[in-house]
C-alpha cells in the first residue's frame, strides 16, 4: 500500500463519511469501520480489527475515536492516527455547531425527525448484517471457549447491563489465563 | 481563562469515561451542571436529545454542544480537543505496545479471549438501536417490551435493509440514506 496523498485522503474521507453517517455513537461506528477497512478496502484483516476494537474499548474515551486512532496508527503511524481522529471528530463538530444555533427549528422540523427515524432503521440493519457475519465466524471456528465467552458477555451486557470496559477486562484476563494454562498443560 | 477551564473539564471527561458514550454522560453532567454552571437543566436535556439524534460519538457531540454554548466555535473546538486528548495519549501508548508485542503467545491468549466479548458488546449495542427502530416507546428493552407497541413500518424497513445488505452487498451508507428518505415519505408524508 503506497502512502501518498491519495492514500491519506482516502483514509480521511473514510473516517469522515463513517462518522457523518452513524447515529447512536460508539459501537455503531465500529461495524461500519469494519465494513470499510476489512471488507471493502481490505487494509486490515477481520481478527486484527476485533483486536483493535477490544483495545480501544479498554482505554477511556469515546470508542469511535479510540478505534479511529488505533486504525490510523496501524495503517500509517502517528500521522495516520492524527488523520483518522480529525476525520472522526469533524462531522459532529460541524453538525452540532450548526444545530446548537438552530436548535428550536431542528427540534420541531418534521422532515428532520422522520429522516432520523428512518435512518435509525437503516443503522439497525447495518449492525445486524455485521453481527450475523461475526457471530457466524465465531461459531464456525468451533472453539467452545470463544463461544462460551461470547454467550456470557452477551448476557452480562444485555441482561445485567454491566459496564463494557469491565466485560472487556474480565474476558481478556480469562483468555490470558486459560490459554496460558492450556499451553502449559500441553508442554508437560 | 474560560478556554483553559473548558479544556480541563473535557479532558477529565475524556479521561474517566470508560466504556463509551453513555458512560461519559454522568461525567458531563457533573462538569457542566455541578462543577461549573455552564448549562441549565433544560439545556442539558436538549444536549442529551441532540447528541443522541445526531451522528458521531456522543461524547464528542456533547463537548461541541457545551463548548458552543459557552464560548462559540473556539469553545467547541477546545472542548472537543480536550475530550480526545486523553484518548490520543493512552490509545497511542497501547497501540505502540500492541503492535510491538502482539505476537507473544500470552498476548495472543488475552486477545483470543477479548474478540468474542467484543462481538457481544457490538451485538448488545445493535440490540438497543434495533429496539429504538422497531418499538414506539423509547427505552424499550427485551425485558419490558410490549407487542402492541411494535412499529410495523420500522420492522419492515429493517427487514428489507438487512435483506438488501446481505443479498446485494450494497454500501451501508447508501442503505442508511435510503432508509432516511423512506422515513421522510412514510413517517412524514403518509
Amino acid at each position: 500500500m503506497e502512502k501518498n496523498i491519495k492514500f491519506y485522503w482516502k483514509l480521511f474521507l473514510s473516517t469522515f463519511t463513517i462518522s457523518a453517517f452513524t447515529i447512536g455513537g460508539g459501537y455503531v461506528i465500529v461495524p461500519l469501520m469494519r465494513k470499510k477497512f476489512v471488507e471493502e478496502l481490505k487494509w486490515i484483516d477481520e481478527e486484527e480489527m476485533l483486536n483493535l476494537v477490544a483495545i480501544s474499548q479498554s482505554a477511556p474515551g469515546p470508542i469511535a475515536v479510540n478505534t479511529s486512532i488505533m486504525t490510523g496508527y496501524r495503517l500509517a503511524g502517528i500521522f495516520g492516527a492524527f488523520i483518522t481522529t480529525v476525520g472522526t471528530v469533524l462531522p459532529p463538530l460541524i453538525i452540532i455547531t450548526v444545530i446548537a444555533k438552530f436548535y428550536e427549528v431542528f427540534k420541531e422540523n418534521w422532515i428532520i425527525s422522520s429522516l432520523l427515524l428512518g435512518m435509525r432503521a437503516g443503522v439497525a440493519a447495518v449492525i445486524i448484517d455485521v453481527i450475523i457475519k461475526m457471530v457466524r465466524d465465531i461459531i464456525k471456528s468451533k472453539n467452545n471457549v470463544s463461544i462460551a465467552i461470547m454467550v456470557v458477555a452477551l448476557i452480562a451486557a444485555v441482561i445485567f447491563n454491566i459496564n463494557s470496559a469491565l466485560i472487556i477486562i474480565l474476558s481478556g484476563a480469562f483468555g490470558g489465563f486459560y490459554y496460558y494454562f492450556k499451553k502449559a498443560g500441553e508442554n508437560q | 481563562m474560560i478556554y483553559i477551564e473548558i479544556f480541563l473539564s473535557f479532558f477529565q471527561i475524556g479521561l474517566f469515561s470508560f466504556g463509551g458514550g453513555y458512560a461519559a454522560l454522568p461525567l458531563i453532567k457533573t462538569q457542566v451542571l455541578e462543577v461549573h454552571n455552564w448549562l441549565t437543566v433544560e439545556e442539558f436535556a436538549d444536549l442529551l436529545t441532540i447528541s443522541q439524534m445526531t451522528p458521531g460519538p456522543i461524547a464528542i457531540n456533547a463537548s461541541t454542544f457545551v463548548g458552543t454554548k459557552i464560548a462559540g466555535l473556539p469553545g467547541a473546538v477546545i472542548a472537543t480537543i480536550g475530550c480526545v486528548t486523553p484518548s490520543c495519549i493512552i490509545v497511542l501508548i497501547l497501540s505502540y505496545y500492541y503492535f510491538k508485542y502482539k505476537n507473544l503467545s500470552s498476548i495472543q491468549g488475552i486477545l483470543k479471549g477479548l474478540r468474542p466479548a467484543v462481538v457481544s458488546l457490538i451485538a448488545s449495542a445493535g440490540l438497543s438501536i434495533l429496539m429504538l427502530a422497531i418499538f414506539k416507546t423509547k427505552g424499550t428493552t427485551l425485558l419490558n417490551m410490549k407487542l402492541s407497541d411494535i412499529n410495523l413500518v420500522g420492522i419492515i424497513i429493517v427487514a428489507i435493509s438487512v435483506f438488501i445488505l446481505r443479498k446485494f452487498k450494497l454500501d451501508p451508507i447508501k442503505v442508511m440514506i435510503g432508509t432516511g428518505i423512506a422515513g421522510v415519505f412514510i413517517y412524514g408524508i403518509l
